[in-house]
């Protein structure tokens, strides 16, 4: 049993919860993830370790409620426990002699590229931040990013706040006008990751992409999260989550994820009546 | 041994094998003739003495027939079902010579399930403190024999629940979960502590567990890294490694009402592969309604599972595709599985391992419609605990190398299971956990004089 130790709303679809768990506090880095399940008849589900403090033995996870199981976490609330939490797994991503990197997060995919700007930061690297949301109700951590980055860029896919348009408008202006880029990390939808691959790569500067594969046990055990990168299949939990996004096959990992829809909306729907 | 209808058992997941009554058991132990030489103890991978606790099942006295099993073999229960005795303990009876060999796993099946075992609880020792990473059948062993010799054994599992295969693979009507959890709560009442939700190499370094204080540490970490075919078409919707299938259907019991994770739902499956887990896996499709095919290359003789498991399967009308190989799994736009193309082959000369190898035929391949895979092909060794722990010497399959102490490169690190032979039976794995706890044992006895 994991407690949860401060439960914040981050706007109305995205939930920020601190839980204790120090051994995991421990170990994180920027690229973790945690295996949670609820409660005893929950599902395992991945969520990617958004922060971690050693000293206090409590991590961070930032997660939208889309489904089954993150309805169930937003139903705790600061002193009630998860069931189980493991981690912190995948490959934590260390990048070496970064000049210049372009971070973007789209949407809740912030929280997860928002560890990256921190550790590229501490290394002395100059960081670009790019963060797009769909409409300006929907920013998170917009303090955040602007205290880390070097250079904070905001958009709207609808205008309502900033600049209208898309992350990769500000990523190719950036990459036309300045030629010290040498990384860009991208996290957040899938059709946004292999619009940004599509540009960096006629640019020809290294791109990382985190992927988001179905788990179950997170641990190597059952290929379900098997993503094909290049000419070879792939295990996110072990070998990722995050990969060279030029090689990423997002069409298939794009079909792969809706495997479950139909279940996933009965789920939905039986919590919903359960809740009346 | 009384068997559940096939027509009835392969709707649900209650055990096939219904077990001996007293008298069925009374009487079977009247044919062990007791002999001296005892070959069947030999032939245990972990010696039980067979013919003592058969005597004392003779003789009504079920209590001490369980005291002895346990002086080397901790899961009863669990062993006399899921042992291929045909191969092990059985083999070697005398009376196969004429009729049919005592049926050993049965008796101890029998025994494991009526018995009442008395524990000699000691006050464990906590300046010998042992480790053991991994709760499958190897680590399990390792554990108890420790515990038994004194020592204060912590065992640190991954999954939220402890058991390995036991747990999440070998299915309930095989093995009944309540089965694996009244086994398991003699090492609890023994003192033995279960950390779960620990990831050796993650959570915690190997390295790490000496400076926590731990003196020896035991790796069973298994072989549960599955293998895919590499074949066109294996990431679509609907194909399956058998460990993920398993774990759905076993472990977080996917498609249960009120359990969240889901399941595809499907028509038909083909299972590839050939040996007891590619027979669990097709074994569960089969109870989950589906209408079932095992595909395998080589032909009946061949087949890796045991007898009775193939057995079973077809009695519950498992259907059996032999000499085929799979070439390549169709899915529509929505990337779903359609159907499998596969290769008729036919078998050659054996090789020099005196198995039969197969060889395509200039058959045009031929089709088998199916909305669901699942790839049993067999696994090896998770990578995370080797990755992470760099000077653990390992052979080319990423098995970890030991000695014949069990012992790794690691001073007072010991390995076994499954993580140091590539996947094999349960018993083996009690076997190398009991090596290594021996090990473990004389290295502190030793400490303790020195």
């Amino acid at each position: 049993m994991a407690r949860i130790i401060k439960k914040d709303i981050l706007n109305s679809g995205v939930v920020s919860m601190e839980i204790e768990a120090p051994r995991i506090a421990a170990k994180a880095k920027a690229g973790h993830f945690v295996m949670i399940r609820v409660d005893e008849h929950g599902e395992r589900f991945p969520l990617t370790i958004a922060d971690s403090n050693k000293a206090t033995g409590t991590i961070r996870v930032i997660f939208q409620v889309v489904g089954g199981s993150t309805i169930k976490l937003n139903r705790l609330h600061a002193k009630d426990e998860v069931r189980d939490i493991v981690g912190p797994l995948g490959m934590p991503v260390h990048h070496e002699n970064i000049k210049h990197a372009i971070v973007i997060g789209g949407g809740v995919g912030c929280a997860i590229a928002y560890p990256h700007a921190k550790a590229l930061k501490q290394q002395q690297a100059k960081v670009s931040f790019i963060a797009g949301f769909r409409n300006k109700d929907l920013f998170i951590l917009e303090e955040e990013i602007r205290q880390i980055a070097d250079q904070p860029y905001f958009t709207t896919d609808d205008g309502s706040a900033y600049r209208k348009g898309f992350v990769t408008d500000v990523l190719k202006e950036i990459l036309e006008k300045e030629n010290d880029v040498d990384l860009v990390i991208a996290i957040g939808p899938l059709l946004m990751m292999k619009a940004v691959a599509n540009v960096t790569r006629t640019f020809n500067i290294k791109t990382v992409v985190s992927l988001n594969p179905i788990m179950i046990d997170g641990t190597g055990m059952c290929g379900g999260c098997r993503v094909k990168i290049g000419d070879e299949y792939k295990f996110a939990c072990v070998d990722g989550p995050e990969f060279d996004g030029h090689l990423v096959d997002f069409d298939e990992l794009f079909l792969r994820n809706s495997a479950y829809v139909q279940q996933e909306k009965h789920l939905c729907k039986l919590l919903e009546e359960d809740k009346q | 041994m009384p068997l559940a209808d096939a027509e009835v058992r392969n709707k649900d997941f209650s055990e096939v094998a219904l077990g001996y009554t007293f008298e069925d058991a009374i009487n079977e132990a009247n044919r062990c003739l007791q002999c001296l030489h005892k070959p069947c103890v030999a032939s245990c991978p972990v010696n039980v003495d067979i013919p003592k606790f058969i005597l004392a099942v003779k003789e009504n006295r079920m209590d001490d027939a369980l005291s002895i099993i346990h002086q080397t073999n901790c899961f009863p229960s669990i062993c006399g079902r899921v042992c291929p005795q045909e191969v092990q303990c059985e083999s070697t009876c005398v009376m196969t010579k004429r009729y049919q060999a005592v049926a050993i796993g049965r008796l101890e099946r029998y025994v494991g399930d009526h018995a009442k075992l008395r524990i000699d609880v000691k006050p464990l020792n906590q300046s010998k403190k042992v480790a053991v990473v991994g709760s499958g059948p190897s680590g399990l062993a390792c554990a108890y024999d420790c515990a038994k010799a004194g020592y204060a054994v912590t065992v640190f599992e991954a999954w939220h629940d402890v058991g390995g295969v036991l747990r999440y693979g070998i299915p309930e009507f095989r093995l009944p979960k309540a089965t694996v959890d009244k086994e398991i709560d003699v090492l609890r009442q023994l003192g033995v502590e279960f950390e779960c939700n620990v990831v050796i190499g993650r959570t915690i370094e190997c390295a790490e567990l000496f400076e926590m204080g731990y003196k020896a540490v035991f790796l069973g970490t298994g072989a549960g890294l599955p293998t895919f075919m590499n074949i066109e078409g294996e990431g679509s919707i609907g194909v399956f490694s058998a460990n993920e299938f398993l774990t759905r259907v076993n472990f977080m019991k996917a498609g249960q009402p009120t359990y969240d994770t889901p399941l595809l739902t499907g028509k038909r499956v083909v299972v590839v592969g050939g040996g007891n887990v590619a027979m669990d896996a097709a074994r569960c499709a089969k109870r989950l309604g589906y209408q079932t095919t095992i595909v395998y290359r080589r032909s009946l003789n061949e087949l890796p599972a045991r007898q009775e498991e193939v057995e079973h399967a077809m009695e519950e009308k498992v259907e059996f595709e032999l000499l085929a190989a799979p070439l390549k799994i169709v899915a529509d736009a929505q990337g779903r599985v359609t159907s499998i193309l596969c290769q008729r082959m036919q078998l050659t000369e054996p090789g020099a391992d005196g198995r039969c190898k197969v060889v395509p035929t200039s058959e045009a391949p031929f089709e088998l419609e199916t909305d669901t895979v699942i790839v049993a092909i067999g696994t090896s060794p998770n990578p995370i605990l080797i990755r992470s722990t760099k000077e653990l010497k390992t052979g080319k399959w990423g098995t970890i190398n030991v000695d014949l102490n069990q012992q790794t490169s690691i001073d007072h690190v010991y390995a076994g299971g499954d993580a140091v032979t590539g996947a094999a039976t349960v018993i083996e794995a009690l076997g190398a956990g009991k090596k290594a706890a021996a090990s473990i044992i004389e290295y502190f006895t030793k400490e303790h004089a020195g």
